[in-house]
């Protein structure tokens, strides 16, 4: 399958928009990791980061007034970037017991709360457009 | 010594990118579209690739580059969370209990063979 020269811009457009969001998101949770230090950091990070897909998912399905570009930048690149399983599954396990199983159920269960935050908005969003 | 933020940025670019043709590749596989096998991937793979950088007792510069940086943005919490409440939105609540499990589950083994390989 050959492709167009148009088509080869068009991955190199959506690889440098991910990149460029990736370097920001990580560094900002580097920054989150250095200010709350311990498990908070990355606790911070993942609920913050799951608000905002959330609501970048949602408005992208029921009002669309973003562009695609911005959904490879800032969902894809950025905020995909900003938080993080592995370093959250490493820490649980470095963690004692108790302190990992509250730690995971935490995160699963404020991660999970903030999609749906981040859902309610978009219908927010969608009532007033 | 190179400043910390731009080796994390370095690597988080390389993983961000990655990360996005792993979720192209594996999803154009998997047969089975209903279970996320991209998120999956990238979460398992780099949870493996940040413990054993850790475990084998790489320097600080290393670890900004490749597991706060490559490894932190390969994986993603914020994808894995809104997968699991789409599944369970659109009534496949089994395969998001599942899911969410799989991920854990997927994670702690492979920081057990990092852990292996790295005692080797």
């Amino acid at each position: 399958m050959t492709r167009t020269t148009a088509e080869r811009l068009r991955t190199l457009e959506i690889v440098f928009l991910v990149a460029v969001g990736g370097f920001a998101g990580a560094n900002l949770r580097y920054v989150f990791s250095l200010a709350i230090p311990g498990l908070g950091g990355t606790f911070a990070a993942n609920v913050l980061g799951c608000l905002a897909l959330g609501f970048l998912v949602y408005e992208a399905e029921l009002v669309g007034l973003l562009a695609e570009e911005t959904g490879f930048v800032a969902a894809t690149g950025f905020l995909s970037s900003f938080t993080t399983y592995s370093t959250f599954a490493l820490e649980a396990v470095q963690s004692p017991t108790l302190t990992a199983v509250g730690y995971v159920a935490a995160t699963y269960v404020c991660g999970f709360g903030a999609v749906l935050v981040g859902r309610r908005l978009a219908r927010l969003l969608e009532g007033v457009v | 010594m190179v400043d910390p933020a731009y080796l994390v940025g370095a690597g988080a670019a390389v993983g961000a990118v990655l990360r996005y043709a792993t979720n192209r590749y594996v999803d154009g596989l998997a047969a089975d579209r209903r279970f996320p096998y991209g998120t999956f991937t990238v979460n398992v793979v780099g949870s493996f690739v940040l413990a054993l950088v850790t475990f084998l007792g790489a320097g600080a510069d290393v670890l900004h580059l490749v597991g706060t940086g490559a490894c932190g943005s390969y994986t993603t919490f914020s994808s894995f969370s809104v997968d699991t409440v789409r599944l369970w939105e659109t009534g496949d609540r089994l395969v998001a209990g599942w899911y969410a499990a799989a991920n854990f589950l997927g994670a702690l083994a492979g920081i057990g063979l990092a852990f292996a390989l790295s005692t080797l």
